[in-house]
C-alpha cells in the first residue's frame, strides 16, 4: 500500500516537472520576441546590423584580436600567403581558418592589404548601450546617425514624443466619455420605466457585434461636412460611438443585479435619479467600470484603423506614428525598435497594475464589434 | 450687526425670488446658456489656439470629460425644475437619450447608409446595381482575400483556442500559475501595430553576401540547425501562416483567460471521482473537462473568429496586403482610400455584417431567453 502510493507520488512529481517544463518553454517562446525588440532598441545603430541582439549576452564567438597590414607590394591577383597559410583573394575575403583555430579575413577591397585576425573566445555582456534611440524616436527635429557600412544618414524623426501626448488627448476622454454615457444609459435601461425600453435595449444588443468597418465610409463624410477630421473630438466621438454597446451591455448586467432595496430606501429619503444615480450607483459600481475602463483604455490606445480614418496625418496617435515610420524606416531597426518600445510602455504599465479588473472585464463581457 | 441682519435679508429675499415660477423660468434659461456659452468658447479656443501642444492637450482633456459632466448636470437641471409629472416623465430620456443619439449616429444609421452606398457608383451619387457586389464577391483581388481571411479564422482560431485551452489545463495545475498566465497573457496589452514590429524583426531576412549576419531571430535559428535563411514574409501561401502567428501570439493570452475561469469553475468532487474510479489525466481531460466548458470553448471561439475576420492592422503593417496576404478588412481600406471607390468599400463592409448576422441574431435569442427584462 505504502509502496504504491510512494509510486504514485514519484508520478506526480514528475508530471509536475513535465508540466513546468512545457509552461517555461511556452512561456519563452512568447517573452523573447518582445526582448529581441528590447535589447535592440538600446543597441548602437551600427551594431544592430553587425549582430543579432541575442550576442549581448555571454556567448563563445569570434572576437577581433589583431589586425595585419600585407607589405604594399602583395599582389591580390595571385594566390597570397598569410601565416603559413596560401589563398586566393576570393577565399582570404569569405575568411579563411587557420590551423590554430585563429579565423583571418580580408577587410575591404583589393588594395585595402588589411587582414583581420579573429578568435573564438568567451564574450561577457555587451554593455555598449545608448539611449540615443529613444532621443531619435521622440524628436520631431532632423536626426543623424550612421548605418551598416559606416555612412552617415541624415533623416527626419518621427516625432514620437508629440504623438504620445496625442495619445493620452484622444485615450483618455475616450475612456470617460463612453462609461459616462454608458454608466447613465445603463441607469436608465435598468432602473427606470419609459416607453421603448426593451425595445432600445434590442438594439443595443444587436448592436454589440457590428463591424466598425460599416461605419466609417459615412461617419468619415459626416465629418467631411463638420469639418472634424483630424480633430480630439472627432476620435472621442468615433470610440464612444463605437464602445458604447458593449459599455451599455455590461453596465446593465451589473446595475441591474444591484440590490433594489438600497434604491427604494433613497427613493422614500426624497432623493432624485440624479442623485441616486451620482452618489450611490456610480460608487457602487467601481468594479465593474474600473474592467470596462481597462478595456476601453487600452483597446482604444492601441487602435490603428479609427485614427487612421479620423485623423490621418494631423496629430498624429502613437499606433499611426509608428506605423508611418515602419513605412519610411523599415529596415532603421533601431529607430523602429524604440518607437514600439514607446507604443507599448503605458497599456503595459496599466496593464499589469489593473491586471485583476481586466480579467474579471473579460470574463463578464461579451463579443464586441 | 444690523448690516449684516441686513445683507442676510436682501440674500433671503434674492433666494426666495428665485423660487417662484418666474425665477425658475429664468434660471431654467440661464443655466443651459452658460453651459452652452463655456463649452463654444472651450471649442474656439481649442480650434484657433496656437498654445503648446501639451497645454492644449490638456485643455482638450479637461474640456471633453468636463463638457459632458457639464451637459447631464445642466440637462437635468433644467428637467428637475419642470412639473414633478414632466420631470418623471423626461428624466428616463436624459439618462439614456444621449446614448441612444450616439449609437444611432455611430452604428444605426451608418448601417443603412452603407448599403444604400453600396448600391451606388464610387463617388456615390450614381446607382449602380449590383456591380459592387459582383466585384467583391467575384474578383480574383477578393476571391484572395476570402480564402486568407478563411485562413486565419481557422487557422488562427484553432490555434488560439487550442494553445488557451492546454495552457490553461497545465497551469491550473503548477504553483506558478500566476506567473505563466501573466506572462501569455502579456501581449493583450500590445497594438497590433506594435505587434507588427515585434514580429516583423523576428522575421527580418538580410540575404546573402560578404559580412552579411542575419539579425532576426527567425532565421539565425534557421541557420544554426544548418537551414537556408529565407524572406519569410514574401513566400506566399506561407508568408500567411507567418502572419497568422502574430495573431495567436496575441490572443492566446484572451482564450487562455476566459478557458481558465471556466475550468476552475468545475466542481472539484467530479474530478475527483472519476480519478479515484481510475481514469487517466487524458480521459479527464476529453470526458470530463472539454465537455464541462463546451460553452465557453464555442463563445471564445466565436469571438476570435469575428475578430480574425475584421482583422487589418497586422496585414496593414506587415505586408500592406502584397505577396498573397490581402484580407477583407484591407482591401476595404484600400478600395475606400487608395481608390476611393466608397461603393465597392461599401458592399465589402456589407460583407462583413453579414459574416457577423448569426453571432447577432445569437446574441437577441440569448438575451431574450434570460428575461432581464
Amino acid at each position: 500500500m505504502s509502496e504504491k502510493s510512494r509510486s504514485f507520488k514519484g508520478q506526480k512529481k514528475t508530471s509536475s516537472l513535465l508540466i513546468n517544463a512545457v509552461l517555461i518553454f511556452i512561456c519563452l517562446v512568447w517573452l523573447v520576441p518582445t526582448i529581441g525588440i528590447f535589447i535592440t532598441s538600446f543597441r548602437d545603430s551600427r551594431e544592430i546590423y553587425g549582430s543579432g541582439w541575442w550576442t549581448v549576452f555571454p556567448h563563445k564567438g569570434l572576437v577581433q584580436t589583431a589586425e595585419i597590414t600585407l607589405p604594399a607590394d602583395t599582389d591580390p591577383n595571385a594566390p597570397i600567403t598569410i601565416e603559413g597559410t596560401t589563398a586566393t583573394f576570393e577565399e582570404w575575403r569569405n575568411g579563411v581558418k587557420l590551423p590554430d583555430g585563429r579565423t583571418l579575413t580580408w577587410v575591404g577591397n583589393k588594395r585595402s592589404r588589411v587582414v583581420k585576425v579573429e578568435e573564438v573566445k568567451w564574450q561577457w555582456f555587451d554593455t555598449n548601450l545608448t539611449l540615443q534611440n529613444y532621443k531619435d524616436t521622440l524628436t520631431g527635429k532632423t536626426i543623424t546617425y550612421t548605418d551598416a557600412s559606416g555612412n552617415t544618414i541624415q533623416r527626419q524623426g518621427n516625432n514620437l514624443g508629440s504623438a504620445f501626448i496625442n495619445s493620452i488627448a484622444v485615450s483618455v476622454p475616450s475612456t470617460i466619455i463612453p462609461i459616462l454615457i454608458a454608466a447613465f444609459a445603463a441607469y436608465g435601461f435598468a432602473w427606470m420605466n419609459f416607453p421603448g425600453r426593451k425595445l432600445l435595449f434590442t438594439v443595443v444588443v444587436a448592436l454589440l457585434v457590428v463591424p466598425l468597418q460599416l461605419a466609417l465610409v459615412p461617419i468619415l463624410r459626416d465629418y467631411t461636412a463638420l469639418n472634424l477630421n483630424g480633430t480630439y473630438l472627432a476620435m472621442w466621438l468615433a470610440h464612444t460611438g463605437f464602445g458604447l454597446p458593449l459599455a451599455i451591455y455590461l453596465l446593465f448586467n451589473y446595475i441591474s443585479t444591484l440590490p433594489r432595496d438600497i434604491l427604494e430606501s433613497a427613493f422614500i429619503d426624497g432623493a432624485s435619479h440624479f442623485t441616486i444615480f451620482l452618489q450611490l450607483i456610480l460608487p457602487l459600481s467601481i468594479p465593474a467600470l474600473a474592467s470596462f475602463a481597462i478595456f476601453q483604455f487600452l483597446w482604444v490606445w492601441n487602435d490603428y484603423l479609427v485614427a487612421l480614418v479620423f485623423l490621418g496625418d494631423k496629430n498624429r496617435v502613437v499606433t499611426s506614428a509608428l506605423a508611418a515610420m515602419v513605412g519610411e524606416k523599415g529596415q532603421d531597426w533601431h529607430l523602429l525598435t524604440s518607437g514600439a518600445f514607446i507604443s507599448m510602455l503605458l497599456p503595459l504599465l496599466v496593464f499589469f497594475a489593473l491586471q485583476r479588473f481586466f480579467v474579471r472585464g473579460l470574463t463578464a463581457g461579451s463579443v464586441k464589434g | 450687526m444690523q448690516a449684516n441682519m441686513n445683507q442676510k435679508s436682501f440674500l433671503g429675499q434674492v433666494l426666495s425670488w428665485f423660487t417662484t415660477a418666474l425665477g425658475r423660468l429664468v434660471v431654467a434659461l440661464i443655466v443651459p446658456l452658460f453651459t452652452f456659452l463655456v463649452l463654444w468658447q472651450g471649442y474656439i479656443f481649442l480650434r484657433d489656439s496656437n498654445a503648446p501642444q501639451l497645454v492644449m492637450a490638456l485643455v482638450a482633456i479637461v474640456w471633453g470629460v468636463g463638457g459632458v459632466v457639464l451637459l447631464y448636470s445642466a440637462t437635468n437641471f433644467v428637467v428637475e425644475q419642470l412639473p414633478r409629472e414632466w420631470t418623471r416623465r423626461l428624466q428616463p430620456f436624459m439618462f439614456i437619450g444621449p446614448a441612444i443619439a450616439i449609437l444611432v449616429w455611430f452604428l444605426a444609421l451608418p448601417t443603412v447608409r452603407t448599403l444604400y452606398l453600396s448600391f451606388m457608383n464610387s463617388t456615390g451619387f450614381e446607382f449602380n446595381g449590383l456591380k459592387n457586389y459582383v466585384f467583391a464577391l467575384t474578383d480574383r483581388i477578393m476571391l484572395e482575400a476570402f480564402r486568407n481571411n478563411l485562413l486565419w479564422m481557422i487557422l488562427g482560431t484553432g490555434l488560439s483556442v487550442g494553445l488557451g485551452l492546454i495552457i490553461a489545463v497545465l497551469a491550473d495545475r503548477s504553483k506558478l500559475e500566476k506567473v505563466y498566465k501573466a506572462i501569455i497573457f502579456m501581449p493583450m496589452a500590445i497594438s497590433f501595430v506594435g505587434a507588427g514590429v515585434i514580429w516583423k524583426f523576428v522575421y527580418t531576412y538580410r540575404g546573402e553576401g560578404v559580412g552579411i549576419q542575419e539579425i532576426g531571430l527567425l532565421n539565425a535559428i534557421v541557420l544554426a540547425f544548418g537551414g537556408q535563411s529565407q524572406p519569410w514574409l514574401l513566400i506566399p501561401p506561407w508568408n500567411n501562416l507567418f502572419l497568422i502567428i502574430i495573431m495567436v501570439w496575441l490572443q492566446t493570452g484572451y482564450a487562455m483567460v476566459i478557458i481558465s475561469s471556466a475550468v476552475k469553475g468545475i466542481p472539484a468532487e467530479l474530478l475527483e471521482a472519476a480519478r479515484v474510479d481510475g481514469a487517466t489525466e487524458t480521459q479527464v481531460f476529453f470526458r470530463i473537462i472539454i465537455p464541462s466548458i463546451q460553452g465557453t470553448l464555442l463563445t471564445v471561439s466565436t469571438t476570435i473568429i469575428i475578430f480574425s475576420l475584421k482583422l487589418f492592422d497586422i496585414v496593414r503593417v506587415m505586408t500592406g496586403g502584397n505577396n498573397g496576404t490581402n484580407v477583407i478588412a484591407n482591401e476595404f481600406y484600400i478600395q475606400q482610400f487608395t481608390y476611393n471607390n466608397s461603393g465597392r468599400a461599401s458592399a465589402i463592409a456589407i460583407i462583413l455584417l453579414i459574416a457577423v448576422i448569426p453571432v447577432m441574431i445569437y446574441n437577441l435569442r440569448q438575451f431574450r431567453e434570460r428575461k432581464a427584462f
